[in-house]
This record gives C-alpha cells, sequence and structure tokens, in this order.
C-alpha cells in the first residue's frame, strides 16, 4: 500500500530524514513514536507530497508520489489526513467543512456531497452538529470533524500526526476512540503520536525514529516489551512512568 | 546644449526654492495642527472613556468631523467665521480646522489606548492607593501610549498628507506652490515629484519605523 | 452678527446636489471594486514574488499611502498631460482614487493573509484541493472577514476622498456644491447642506455594512 525506499529529506542544511525504507502493506496500522524533533511528522508530510524530498521514492497504491509526472492532488485524494492542530474551516458549516472537498474535488453534485459528509460525521458521532460552526466545538470534536473530513474523501489510507498532542487531556478519549474504530474496519493508518498506550494496543507494528532514522521496528509487545536499541529503552523509560 | 536648456528654463533654481519655502510652511502647519490636536485628543479621549453619556454625546459630535470631508470644513468654516466676526487668515483658518480634525481622530485613539490598560488594571493602581491622576500618568500613560502609538502616528501622517488641502484657502503650502509653478511652466511631472518625494520621504520612514515597532511590542 | 442666512436656493438646487450626490457614490463604488481587485493583487504580489514585479507593487503601494490622495489626483490630472494624455474629470477622480484605495487595500489584505494559519493551506491541500481552490473556497473567505471592517472604513474614505474631485474640475457632490456656491454667493448655505449630505452618506454605508456583516458573518 505505502512502500517508502531510501527517502532522504533535508531543509536547507539540515538532514531530517536520513534513508527511511518502510513498507506498510493493507490494512496494517502503523505507530510511530519517537522524541520530538526525530523526523517523524515529516515522514507523513513527504508521504502527502506536502514537503518535497531530496531522494529516494515514496509509492502509495501504486503511484510515485514525487515523480514529477504525478499529479497531487489525485494523490492526496486517496489519502486523508489529520494534523495536530484541528484546521477545520472557520467560515464552514460543519457540514460543509465536511461536504467541501467531496464537492469540488471529487465532483460530486452538491446531494451526494452532503450525503456523504453526513455519513461521516455519524460515523465519528458528530451527528448533532451538522449545522453548527467549529467555534461552538470543543477542540476535541473539531478533531473528529478533521478525521470525517479527510473519510468523506473515501481514502484508501489516512495519516495521522500527532492528533491528540494539542487537545486537553480529557479529549484525548474521544478522538482515540475514533481513530480505534477506523482500525477495526481495516482503515491503513499511520499514526505519529506520543500516545504509548494507543500504540501499544492498536498497532499492527510500532516504528522507533530516532535522529531521522528508523532505529528499530516492530510488533508492539516486542518492541514495548524488549527493546533492543538503547535509545528506545531510553525513550521508553523517560516517557513511561 | 543650449536648445535644452532654454527648454527647460521654465523651472529653474528660484523655483525651487519656492517649493522649499512652501514645503517649510506644510511643515508649519502640519506641525501645530498635530501637536496642538493631539493634546487636545488625548483630554478629550479620557472624556470619552469616563462615561456612557460622554461618549454617545461627545462621540457624535467629533463623529461629524470624520464624517465630512475635510475639504468641506475647511470651506464651511472659512467662510462661516466672518459671520461671526471672525477675520483669519488662510493659515489661521486652516490651522483651527486642522487642529479640531486631528483632535478627532486622536480622541479615539486616546480612547482606544485608555481602554487598552483595561479596568482590573487601573483598579489594581488605584487599589494601591494612588489617586485618579497618578494612576492615569503612571499606569494608563505609558501602557496606553504603546498600545496606540503606531496608530497615532497614522494619524499624524495623514494630517500632514491632509494639510494639502488648506492650498483650498488660499494658504500657499506645498502643493499650492506646485499647483502655481505647474501652470507657469508647464513641467508638471517634475513638479509633482519634487513635491510627492518631498512627503514621501517624510511619510514612509516614519511610517515604517512605527510598523517595526509595532512588530516588536507586539512580540 | 448681521449676516442673513439664505437657504431657499439651496432647497431649490437640491434635486440637483442630490444628484450629484449619486455621481460621489457611482465614482466611490467604483474606485472600491477596481481597488478591490487591484489591491488583492498587489498584495498577493508583495507576499508570493520576488523581482521586478515585486518591486512594482511596493513602490505603488508605499506612494498611495505616503503621498497626499490629492498630488496623486494631479498627477492623473496634470502629469500625464506631459505624455499627452488627458483624462475627463470623471476619470482623473476614478483613476486617482483607485491608485490610491488599491495602496491601502493591499495593505489590509495583506495583514488579511497573514492572519491565516499555514495549516489552513495544508489542511486545505491534502484533502486533494489545488492552490486556486484552497485560496478561492478557504483562503479569500477568511481573509475577507478579516478585512471587512477595514474596507469599510476605506470605502468611507473613497466618498470622502472624491469630494477632491472639485479641484479637478469634476461636478460631483462637491464640485455641484462648488459650482452653485460661486453662482449664487451663499457658499457658507450651500456647503453646509453639502457637509450634511455627506455625513448622511456615510453613515446609510456605515449602517449598510454593519447589516451585510451581520448576514455574512454567521461564524
Amino acid at each position: 500500500m505505502i512502500k517508502i525506499t531510501n527517502l532522504h529529506k533535508q531543509y536547507g542544511e539540515l538532514e531530517v530524514l536520513k534513508g527511511i525504507d518502510l513498507d506498510v502493506p493493507k490494512g496494517e496500522v502503523l505507530s510511530v513514536i519517537g522524541s520530538s524533533g526525530s523526523g517523524k511528522s515529516t515522514l507523513l508530510y513527504c508521504i502527502n507530497g506536502l514537503e518535497p524530498i531530496q531522494k529516494g521514492q515514496i509509492i502509495v497504491d501504486d503511484i510515485d508520489v514525487h515523480a514529477s509526472d504525478t499529479n497531487l492532488n489525485s494523490v492526496r485524494q486517496n489519502m486523508g489526513m489529520v494534523f495536530q492542530q484541528w484546521n477545520s474551516f472557520p467560515h464552514l458549516t460543519v457540514l460543509e467543512n465536511v461536504a467541501l472537498a467531496p464537492k469540488i474535488v471529487s465532483k460530486l453534485s452538491k446531494k451526494e456531497a452532503l450525503e456523504v459528509a453526513e455519513k461521516q460525521l455519524l460515523h465519528v458521532g458528530l451527528g448533532d452538529k451538522l449545522t453548527q460552526y467549529p467555534s461552538a466545538l470543543s477542540g476535541g470534536q473539531q478533531q473528529r470533524l478533521a478525521i470525517a473530513r479527510a473519510l468523506a474523501m473515501e481514502p484508501k489510507c489516512m495519516l495521522f500526526d500527532e492528533a491528540t498532542s494539542a487537545l486537553d487531556p480529557e479529549l484525548v478519549g474521544e478522538v482515540l476512540d475514533t481513530i480505534r474504530l477506523l482500525a477495526d474496519e481495516g482503515m491503513t493508518m499511520i499514526c505519529v503520536t506520543h500516545e504509548m498506550g494507543f500504540a501499544r494496543e492498536v498497532s499492527d507494528r510500532v516504528a522507533f525514529f530516532h535522529e531521522g532514522k528508523i532505529e528499530e521496528i516492530n510488533q508492539p509487545e516486542e518492541l514495548f516489551g524488549s527493546a533492543k536499541s538503547k535509545y528506545l529503552q531510553k525513550f521508553l523509560s523517560k516517557v513511561k512512568t | 546644449m543650449e536648445s535644452a536648456s532654454t527648454y527647460f528654463s521654465g523651472f529653474n533654481i528660484n523655483d525651487l526654492l519656492y517649493l522649499g519655502e512652501a514645503a517649510l510652511r506644510t511643515l508649519w502647519i502640519s506641525f501645530w495642527a498635530i501637536s496642538i490636536g493631539s493634546f487636545i485628543g488625548i483630554f478629550l479621549g479620557l472624556a470619552l472613556s469616563i462615561s456612557r453619556v460622554i461618549a454617545y454625546t461627545l462621540g457624535a459630535v467629533l463623529d461629524v468631523f470624520r464624517s465630512v470631508p475635510l475639504i468641506i470644513q475647511l470651506v464651511l468654516f472659512f467662510n462661516f467665521a466672518p459671520i461671526i466676526g471672525l477675520r483669519l487668515n488662510p493659515f489661521e483658518a486652516g490651522l483651527i480646522v486642522l487642529i479640531v480634525y486631528t483632535s478627532a481622530y486622536v480622541a479615539n485613539v486616546a480612547r482606544g489606548g485608555i481602554e487598552a490598560v483595561g479596568d482590573p488594571m487601573r483598579r489594581a493602581a488605584r487599589s494601591l492607593g494612588m489617586t485618579y491622576w497618578q494612576d492615569l500618568r503612571y499606569v494608563v500613560w505609558p501602557i496606553g501610549l504603546r498600545a496606540v502609538f503606531p496608530a497615532w502616528v497614522g494619524v499624524a501622517l495623514g494630517v500632514l498628507k491632509d494639510s494639502a488641502l488648506v492650498s483650498i484657502l488660499g494658504y500657499i503650502e506645498l502643493l499650492k506652490a506646485s499647483q502655481i509653478l505647474m501652470t507657469r511652466t508647464q513641467e508638471a511631472i517634475l513638479i509633482l515629484s519634487i513635491a510627492g518625494a518631498f512627503y514621501f520621504a517624510l511619510s514612509y520612514p516614519i511610517s515604517y519605523y512605527a510598523t517595526r515597532l509595532e512588530q516588536r511590542w507586539s512580540e | 452678527m448681521d449676516y442673513n442666512f439664505h437657504w431657499r436656493p439651496v432647497f431649490k438646487s437640491l434635486p440637483d446636489l442630490l444628484e450629484s450626490a449619486l455621481l460621489t457614490l457611482e465614482v466611490a463604488i467604483l474606485s472600491m471594486i477596481l481597488g478591490i481587485l487591484f489591491g488583492l493583487a498587489l498584495s498577493l504580489i508583495r507576499i508570493k514574488m520576488t523581482g521586478p514585479l515585486k518591486w512594482f507593487a511596493v513602490s505603488w503601494i508605499e506612494l498611495a499611502r505616503n503621498t497626499p490622495a490629492l498630488l496623486q489626483l494631479f498627477f492623473f490630472g496634470f502629469g500625464l498631460g506631459a505624455f499627452g494624455i488627458h483624462f475627463s474629470p470623471f476619470l482623473i477622480v476614478l483613476l486617482g482614487l483607485t491608485f490610491n484605495n488599491s495602496g491601502y487595500l493591499a495593505e489590509n489584505f495583506r495583514g488579511g493573509f497573514n492572519s491565516i494559519p499555514e495549516t489552513q493551506i495544508r489542511a486545505s491541500l491534502s484533502l486533494g484541493m489545488n492552490s486556486f481552490q484552497t485560496y478561492t473556497r478557504i483562503i479569500i473567505p477568511q481573509v475577507l472577514r478579516v478585512v471587512y471592517h477595514p474596507m469599510t472604513n476605506q470605502m468611507v474614505w473613497a466618498v470622502l476622498m472624491s469630494s477632491l474631485g472639485m479641484l479637478v474640475g469634476f461636478r460631483e457632490l462637491s464640485g455641484e456644491t462648488q459650482f452653485f456656491a460661486s453662482k449664487t454667493y451663499r457658499i457658507f448655505e450651500y456647503f453646509a447642506a453639502t457637509a450634511i449630505i455627506y455625513y448622511v452618506i456615510v453613515k446609510i454605508i456605515l449602517g449598510l455594512s454593519r447589516l451585510m456583516a451581520s448576514r455574512l458573518f454567521k461564524y
């Protein structure tokens, strides 16, 4: 589904990703953990084509994302992305937020777009907020709105960039529940996260990033239970307990 | 060479001096209008912030000066003064109108500054035993000034540019002098460029500096 | 006070004055529409581009903001005559106001664009929207709200500035007033009536703007 080979990414002089190789098969949930600045979020931006890359290749659903003849907009339609900042569009109602892209990007009729939007909002539990504006929603609700908005494009995979780290602690649960729901439905997902418990419980595999490289990648029980890398051991001892 | 110099002889060094002198008059009338107008405006702003009744009544009066073109105000006052027996020359009449005009804008700016300080802070100051005037001097003034200084600069520069309109009363400031020279020499582009450069050289650095200051303060 | 006010001639020419007020509105509205288009383009060029085009945009913006509007009008009225370009009084005012509006609005728009977080662009791109859709559907609607109030102010300014038309022979409200005033010598009466008309126009604009805002911005 997502195949990354020898990915290098630089911001000017600063090398953020130093050769990433990663293969995410269909239906897998991969969590990415690591300290800040290790390049986790940058990886997602590169997969989504929001950031250019210097070397390597990213293939999503048989399309080379960074090839010069690739239409990024159509690639992105197959990938939903949810950001740390929830980024709801403040000038549109909840329903319009979700219906906009299906209407103008997927070219659905207005009626179809609204149906799709309503379906996805019910899916994430916001069925009673359709006509409200995002400013009336809590952070957790806005983040679920962002998930519904991405799902409305019927993506083949979802990318979550620290979707819960800007939320108040009591709102984290509802968003994680929504992501868990998607995992159960078999959605292919890459989740950059700080929630170790969530990573452990939901993921098929967990990747630990350290200084622009995948330091260790394994099934959650193995990775959390018997970490091999000393950086990972150090990281885990800091975030746990 | 010869023909070129006679062609351009329409505009000579004396004309430049004439423009320079007129520029000084622009500065002169702007300086007084901005100083006196700001002084009065601050007190008007204070009055506006004191009570709702004053804010509505005085506010409505000041609003008139911001809702009628300056040029109309100038003509109106210049022709009204003799009716009430005031003999004013163009400078005096122009200056009075500019002062009122400036103070109407500054009043709004000052009120914004006072509101920016906020009641809790002022109550805190008063609770420390400061008098009303001490509170104004040591709390409202320094904090409010910071909040609205860039806006005040905007008003002042606006008055500098608007002072060009006093020309309609016959006061020979920079733009009126330019107009006179344009008619005589037919060198409109050259003269307008000189006049424009003068305003620009004065206004641009000040507004640039004010914007910078605003950015630095907002950090 | 031995002046006798004569209001009868003013009342008699009131229909003409009101008709010329429509011309004032016409030129102000046209200059705003053009100003919004040019201002939008100038601000985007200033934000996004480098090189000569940016230099051009910055010069336009800063000249418009740092020289008197009357000088800008004179430039279109007399300055371009040097190149054999002569505009009608209506066009002189329209071009002058458009030049001025564009400069001020461009800076308002720039502030508006800067106030929209970068993440909004990322979010809409990640949904597969292209940059044109991102701008027209996501960014500009939000910018419009930020600049709505400054834009209303600029509209008021455009009305007030159009009074400069009387200095370049344009018979909008002020020009028409001057025409009647010099014909009848009732200068004060005519300009007083015109001041009231301007005041009413400005109040109507502000009222309409508030009404529209409550319809447009529900969030």
